[in-house]
């Protein structure tokens, strides 16, 4: 199947966009794209192999945490996005209700 | 790094963040890396604050539209090279909680200050990328065409 790969990602794939990767469910999968590029890993998943908090992975048109997450089952014509959780904002909330 | 964009672009974030005041406004900063690693910003594109509990001081993208924007944006040739959002009554400076939920590195943050409704002119839209070890913002010059 096809990797999406993020912007900032693609100096850890020599630039490429989309990446082939081998395996039955998106773990497997995304195991292979880190196999293949061992600097990824560091940036998709935590010291305990958990996927970082802010990494979101989509199946197809599908966020897998709501398909089975890793054990999500993949196919040859699947696609894998990856997308980062965007969040942030200014400092906590004063009395006065503002930043 | 740097940011290049048009001063047209960086307007229409200011005016965004003008619009949703006192909530916070979030987009997508759309362009290529140039082979030198500016970030040469084509558009920007807004985004909904999904925050629902406290938008005047926190925005969130929702994770499917934003996917979908990924999507589309891949389509037209164009890359995601940021992503900026606004501080109501707050200078442009990344807090603690930018820090805490920045994804990687690579990515421009474009921060614009939105004081009392109307963006701020004096030093009212800084940009940053994240340093390496996530540990801080390193600030980035905006490069104005």
């Amino acid at each position: 199947m096809q990797i999406h790969i993020p912007t900032p990602l693609r100096a850890f794939t020599g630039q490429q966009a989309t990446v082939e990767a081998q395996g039955r469910d998106v773990g497997e999968a995304l195991e292979d794209l880190v196999r293949t590029h061992p600097p990824l890993r560091a940036q998709l998943f935590n010291t305990d192999g958990q996927l970082r908090s802010f990494v979101n992975v989509y199946l197809n048109d599908e966020d897998i945490r709501y398909t089975g997450k890793e054990k999500t089952p993949v196919n040859a014509s699947d696609t894998i996005s990856i997308v980062p959780s965007i969040a942030g904002g200014c400092r906590a909330l004063t009395t006065a209700g503002r930043c | 790094m740097a940011l290049e964009m048009g001063q047209e672009e960086l307007e229409r974030v200011r005016r965004h963040g003008e619009e949703t005041y006192p909530h916070e406004c979030c987009g997508l900063l759309l362009g290529r890396t140039g082979a030198d690693g500016v970030r040469v910003v084509a558009e920007a594109q807004r985004m909904r604050n999904a925050h629902t509990e406290s938008p005047q001081n926190r925005f969130v993208f929702d994770p499917q539209e934003h996917f979908e924007a990924q999507r589309a944006a891949r389509g037209r040739g164009l890359e995601i090279v940021g992503f900026y959002h606004s501080h109501p009554d707050h200078p442009a400076w990344p807090s603690q909680f930018d820090l805490e939920h920045a994804a990687w590195p690579g990515y421009s943050y474009l921060i614009v200050s939105i004081q009392q409704g109307r963006a701020a002119q004096e030093a009212g839209a800084n940009s940053f990328e994240l340093a390496e070890d996530r540990s801080r913002f390193l600030q980035e010059t905006i490069a104005l065409r």
